[in-house]
């Protein structure tokens, strides 16, 4: 065997394509059945059609649930970027006592299963009187978000050169000014990207949403409730142009991070 | 020479007070307050209709004596830990072979191999636990497969509806939490090192297990913190790939009690234990990372 490769080499680059297979396969296997002309996912497939996506088309209140779930991705994104944007730049420029703290209190929601935010906000708004519905449901999803944006932001500022503060107000430019004519043009792309990962983030939440929506049906609560009546190839449809969706924002939000890293 | 500002410094640290005053505020409000009123909750009695304030023991004392053999909330927390310790083991197992072969075997396009490993993170959580139910139901793609190659005659029941299907859902949504860290771990490690290594005469299995191993070692806990955390507390995999009794798991007891069940109280107290179980774990799991991460490599 030549030394370029070795047993060991051979072993490495067979258990990574199986690892890459294990995690490939499934995604593989729902694109290809959303174009299976039977009903039934079974082995060989049985021929190419479009059907269950006209159908998935058709269905109006898994349209319904689509803009539910936008409405949430975008209020809630919206809300964890005024309240995290400010509050990044604040633990920036600021010291106070229990700063450490606050920075492991914020990911809690992304650490902790979202079961626990789930019951927690529910039984808080139930003691405040809010019922369940989608005001519960941006209030959840703003909640876990902080929990992405914060940090991403924190870290970008972070890596900002203090002088450039220093500099913008030693020429007199005040707070606001320094912050909208310094440090946000050099913060923005991780802003952004940050936005594009909680609005994904956001479209795929179901253990918050679940304890908290109501009768206020989100696109993977809908999915989800289908999946447990019973099967439909619809469901492959709706899986595989998520898929397309979410990987093209991850590609963009990756491009972004990459661009502003340089 | 400084130019002055319109504002008094008092004022002006007052103005930055109010950058971080809706991230506090929002946070005492529904992440602290919301953990309060959870663990109060915990306290209350369960009356016939509606949840009485008087403070009782009853629904941790229920937790811990109700139920008979596994059907008892304790064995099945137990169970559930056993099941997202093994869906951890899995998760490290499969990552590690990805992260050394990207870090140390691919020689170009390595970021497009990374890329490639996370996308899966980024498929929706639901797609991956439902494909699995197409690949391992009884008319799933797999039986039928073993059926069309004649290597059975009649479909296998056993892979869907079972722990087995349950971890290898688990597994397969946790291993890209656990991939992350573990790359990044291992990208940081100084690649002259392990050249120093294999120069001082250490074998290849040596600079393995005396370099490498140990210096990835933080990154596999940050992963495997994520992996158990995480999948302790899954409601939906077990409910979508679980058997009716056999893969109830601690989450499902817990979502029942806000639902069907309605003993919210009782629910706040399976909340309040899977939470403390996970802080400490995750404490634990930082403490051995901090541990390590202090280690030098080789060091005997």
């Amino acid at each position: 065997m030549s030394k370029k490769f070795s047993g060991s080499t051979v072993l490495v680059i067979i258990l990574a394509v199986c690892g890459f297979l294990f995690l490939y396969l499934p995604v593989v296997v729902v694109v290809m059945y959303s174009f299976n002309t039977d009903a039934i996912s079974s082995f060989p497939m049985s021929g190419f059609t479009l059907k269950w996506y006209k159908a998935m088309f058709a269905n109006t209140e898994l349209i319904k649930s689509l803009r539910n779930s936008l409405i949430v991705a975008f209020i809630g994104t919206g809300l964890a970027i005024l309240i995290g944007v400010p509050g990044a730049y604040g633990m920036y420029k600021l010291k106070f006592p229990g700063k450490k703290a606050l920075e492991k209190m914020v990911i809690l929601p992304m650490m902790l299963p979202g079961i626990i935010t789930g019951i927690t906000i529910l039984s808080f708004l139930q003691l405040v009187g809010v019922v369940q519905g989608a005001f519960a449901v941006v209030l959840g999803h703003t909640t876990f978000l902080l929990g992405t944006v914060l940090p991403q932001v924190y870290t970008r500022l972070r890596q900002l050169d203090r002088n450039l503060l220093e500099a913008s107000q030693d020429l007199g430019a005040g707070g606001a000014q320094t912050f909208f004519h310094v440090i946000l043009p050099n913060i923005k792309t991780s802003v952004f990207g940050a936005a594009l990962l909680s609005i994904t983030l956001s479209l795929d939440e179901i253990p918050v949403t679940f304890f908290l929506n109501g009768v206020f049906t989100t696109l993977p609560i809908k999915i989800y409730g289908m999946t447990r009546n019973g099967f439909t190839p619809e469901i492959n449809a709706i899986c595989s142009l998520i898929l397309l969706a979410s990987v093209a924002a991850v590609i963009i939000s990756n491009k972004l991070s990459a661009k502003e890293a340089v | 020479m400084k130019i002055k500002s319109k504002y008094s410094p008092g004022t002006r640290k007052f103005l930055q007070y109010g950058l971080i005053l809706p991230l506090v505020l929002w946070l005492f409000m529904f992440l602290i307050v919301p953990y309060v009123n959870l663990l109060i909750n915990s306290f209350w009695k369960n009356g016939a209709f509606k949840v009485e304030h008087t403070f009782t023991l009853e629904n941790y004392i229920k937790f811990f004596t109700s139920g008979t053999g596994t059907n008892r909330p304790v064995m099945v927390l137990l169970d559930t830990l056993r099941i997202s310790a093994i869906v951890m083991v899995c998760s490290i197992l499969i990552s590690f072979p990805i992260a050394y072969f990207i870090n140390f075997k691919v020689k170009k396009n390595k970021q497009l191999f990374y890329m490639l490993a996370i996308i899966p993170l980024w498929v929706s959580y639901i797609m991956r636990a439902y494909s699995w139910r197409i690949i391992l139901g009884t008319n799933g793609i797999l039986n039928s497969f073993f059926m069309w190659t004649g290597l059975t005659k009649e479909p296998i029941d056993a892979f869907l509806y079972s722990d087995v299907s349950v971890i290898i859902a688990m597994v397969h949504i946790y291993t890209p939490f656990v991939l992350m860290p573990m790359y990044t771990a291992m990208e940081q490690i100084p690649r002259n090192l392990l050249e120093a290594s294999k120069d001082l005469g250490c074998g290849r299995i040596r600079t393995f297990f005396k370099v490498l191993l140990p210096l990835t070692l933080p990154g596999v806990l940050t992963g495997g913190t994520y992996a158990l955390a995480l999948s302790m507390g899954d409601f939906l995999a077990p409910s979508l790939l679980g058997g009716a009794s056999t893969s109830t798991k601690i989450a499902n007891i817990a979502q029942l009690q806000f639902g069907t069940s309605n003993n919210w109280p009782y629910g706040a107290a399976i909340g309040v234990i899977i939470f403390v179980l996970i802080l400490l774990i995750i404490l634990v799991m930082g403490r051995l990372e901090k541990h390590f991460s202090k280690l030098e490599p080789g060091k005997e």
